[in-house]
């Protein structure tokens, strides 16, 4: 039975080898340290995104906000956690739990998810132009400097990526919350028999997911030093992608943190690889998309073969 | 200590609870003490589930009292309920299943004694059950997904399993692993344990109840030790007359050409009733699917069907949950209706009257969400569903699962009656006693035919003996 699971990780896992295979046969320079980082850099802001995605995914709703939170938490990050640290951090606090709000009033309304965040996502965009109406701002020293840190052995992307799975795989697979977690995905209401106060766990998910959302905001004004309010509008679909890839299912609270960070990093290694394939920039969605219905359609013989066996 | 013994784990005074005008339950006054099995029969909607609900703490009453001996909460003395609609996350493992209502499991390495404790409480209730703690749920099959929900229910959990409530447990167990269960359940009993046993087959009721109490429209009409009751006064009590058996003598009917015949031997002919049978999960439901996906396709809709299938697993394959009963039941039958592409209104609820009142199905308004109905209702439903359509064919797959007497004998009338004017049905049934109705049975045995059973050779007994392997091969 631990095949089984381990099949859910393996073809993510294979995408990305093949993904990365074929990149070093097109770019052999890409196979240093310096090449992988500047390959993966901006991976760990969508693995974050993907992984705050995943826990709104986990409890059977969708988050269509992600994109347009995560660039709100980079302006503050570019603008007032730089200048007024604590009232910067306060703010991102206070988002944090305007999330898990979100999250039980979702529940408590039974509101469809998708609504109430896409609603949200215009009201995260409005204060992100207010505080920061064209772009600019700047990176907290320290920020910049834990963005850029040189590990001895593997890149900070590469390094980062892998603590992000390993704390987000205990946090949500090992720990014993998170499998209830997972649980109210699956049968909300057996948990609820069970004696869980499933409106909490629900705010727990959604708060999970913010603070994660918080994070990527930090680690992506860390890399690119300033913000704008558009800046990171497509993580929307990025990180809903990166789920998928990863092996999690859209309802069922199947999800899997290792495999959310390894579709991250399969999507940010695609735009690279169309790159250095020399496609014109118009067609990199398209092959974007391509990419991602491929490994969809794999995943799907895979599992008809399974259920065959 | 005898004391102590006989007090009453739960005892409820005169509870009732009402959902707007609807009195769900009446008043009901039961006490459960330590030892006691307690048979709860009664029709659906008679109020079972809302007295189980009560019990567990579900649902608070609206007025009387339901007292725990430890004055507590229903978790708090022990009280477990095991739902006839399965009740496990799919997506988590069995041992994390555990863990879900299990909240004493805590901090790192919470895995290793969740595992024991399910393996363990799996081995007592179900010798040989084969199932692994780390399988994930949506891995293993309905019986054995049934099986762990038991097995969680007995489990310790960090307290002890003082009241079991067993809502249909064996609806969609095999016999063998039934009749373990019930071992059990009585094993349990003498423990000093106590069970709600709630179950349509009466077997089994007059198998492990010590009492059995008999509800109808939300009142207790009956309370007494089981061998005060015979199976007959049982049956009277719940207020339902059994419909007289069909003339069994009919036996010279004859059948048309045959119009159907898999690969694998299956066979019947225009107006005969075909029973599948064996133990369950031996191949019938997937050669079932198989013929019916043979003779179908997913591209185009014919306007008329040559087969209609009928699901057993009500919420996964029936019922289109968002829908009314009217247009639950007219989706097969859209395309015979349609002008031009659009749906003749008129028609639908023609039709839609028309079954609603040949089935019996129990609503004032067809225009009601179809969740409003009971199991039994709503299985009705997708009867009308499949004979509204004009297919020859009709398959069912295990379609009576959790469905009452009376709403049975509605159906096998209505079956008889359909076959008779030249449909053809092929019936898959977990229960015997349905499958002796039919005109020729096919048992199945290691997904294979072993056996055609036709006539008078239809008995429990060849079925049996077709079902289990009775020589050794090797």
């Amino acid at each position: 039975m631990s095949l089984l699971a381990r099949y859910r990780i393996i073809l993510p896992a294979v995408s990305l080898a093949v993904l990365l295979a074929a990149t070093f046969w097109m770019q052999p320079r890409a196979m240093s340290y310096f090449g992988l980082n500047l390959l993966f850099n901006l991976a760990v802001p969508i693995a974050l995104a993907t992984i705050a995605q995943m826990m709104i995914i986990m409890v059977n709703d969708i988050d269509l906000s992600v994109g347009a939170f995560v660039s709100l938490v980079a302006c503050i990050t570019a603008t007032f956690l730089n200048d007024a640290p604590v009232l910067g951090l306060a703010m991102l606090l206070a988002l944090i739990v305007t999330y898990a709000v979100m999250g039980a009033v979702i529940h408590a309304l039974d509101l469809p998810a998708i609504v109430v965040t896409l609603g949200m996502s215009f009201v995260w965009g409005g204060i992100a132009l207010f505080i920061l109406p064209s772009p600019g701002g700047s990176s907290p020293g320290w920020l910049r400097t834990l963005m850029t840190v040189k590990p001895p052995l593997a890149p900070m992307a590469v390094v980062a990526s892998v603590v992000i799975a390993v704390v987000t795989h205990f946090l949500v697979i090992r720990s014993g919350l998170g499998t209830v977690l997972r649980g109210v995905g699956g049968n909300a209401r057996s948990v609820q028999r069970a004696g869980w106060p499933v409106i909490r766990l629900k705010a727990l998910a959604y708060g999970l997911a913010g603070l994660f959302g918080v994070l990527a905001g930090m680690a992506l004004v860390g890399l690119t030093t300033s913000a704008d309010a558009n800046i990171a509008l497509r993580y929307t679909l990025l990180s809903i992608a990166g789920v998928i890839l990863g092996g999690g299912e859209f309802t069922g609270g199947k999800v899997s943190p290792t495999g959310a960070v390894i579709g991250a990093l399969t999507l940010t290694l695609a735009s690279s690889f169309l790159s250095f394939l020399r496609l014109s920039p118009d067609w990199q969605i398209g092959a974007q998309g391509a990419i991602l219905i491929l490994v969809l359609t794999a995943r799907l013989v895979f599992r008809q073969k399974r259920a065959e066996a | 200590m005898t004391d102590h013994e006989s007090a009453p784990i739960v005892a409820l005074t005169e509870a009732a609870k009402h959902f707007g005008p609807v009195r769900a339950l009446d008043g009901v006054s039961l006490s459960v003490a330590p030892g006691d099995c307690i048979g709860l029969v009664g029709h659906n909607g008679a109020g079972k589930s809302t007295l189980v609900n009560l019990v567990n703490g579900g649902l608070a009453p609206s007025s009387g009292e339901i007292r725990f001996d430890t004055g507590g909460t229903a978790l708090g003395a022990g009280v477990r309920s095991v739902f006839q609609e399965l009740s496990l996350c799919p997506n988590l493992t069995v041992a994390e299943n555990l863990r879900i209502s299990h909240s004493a499991l805590k901090g790192p390495g919470w895995r290793r004694p969740a595992r024991a404790e399910i393996r363990q409480s799996l081995d007592t209730v179900f010798p040989d059950h084969g199932i692994d703690p780390d399988a994930e749920v949506d891995t293993l099959s309905i019986a054995e997904r049934q099986m762990v929900e038991i097995a969680i229910g007995f489990a310790p959990r960090g307290t002890e399993a003082r009241l079991v409530i067993l809502d249909e447990p064996t609806s969609s167990l095999d016999a063998g692993i039934a009749e373990q269960l019930l071992a059990h359940v009585r094993r349990f009993c003498a423990g000093g344990g106590a069970v709600i046993f709630i179950s349509h087959m009466l077997g089994e009721i007059f198998d492990v109840a010590t009492r059995i109490v008999v509800l109808k429209d939300g009142k207790v009409v009956a309370e007494r030790p089981a061998d005060g009751f015979t199976r007959q006064g049982l049956v009277d009590a719940m207020g339902h007359v059994t419909a007289e058996e069909g003339e069994t003598s009919e036996t010279a009917r004859s059948f048309g050409a045959e119009i159907v015949r898999s690969p694998e031997g299956l066979s019947a002919r225009e107006g005969e009733v075909v029973g599948l049978s064996g133990l369950a999960g031996h191949g019938q439901a997937a050669a079932l699917a198989r013929l019916y996906l043979s003779r179908t396709s997913s591209w185009h809709a014919r306007k008329a069907p040559e087969v209609v299938f009928v699901a057993g697993d009500r919420t996964r394959d029936g019922i289109l949950p968002l829908w009314s009963i009217l247009r639950n039941v007219s989706i097969s039958i859209l395309q015979q209706g349609a002008r031009w592409g659009l749906v003749d209104r008129a028609a639908e609820e023609a039709t839609a009257a028309e079954w609603k009142k040949r089935i019996g199905i129990r609503t004032d308004d067809v225009t009601n969400p179809i969740l409003s109905l009971s199991g039994g209702n709503q299985q009705k439903v997708l009867f009308a569903r499949a004979l509204a359509s004009s297919a020859p064919v009709i398959i069912m797959d295990d379609p009576m699962r959790g469905v009452d007497v009376g709403t049975k004998q509605d159906v096998y009338a209505m079956i008889r009656a359909e076959a008779a004017r030249g449909r053809t049905f092929l019936w898959y049934s977990t229960e015997t006693e349905e499958v002796c109705q039919c005109d020729r049975v096919f048992v199945f045995r290691n997904h294979e035919i072993s056996a055609e059973l036709t006539g008078a050779d239809i008995t429990e007994e060849r079925i049996l003996e077709a079902s289990f392997e009775m020589q050794e091969a090797s």
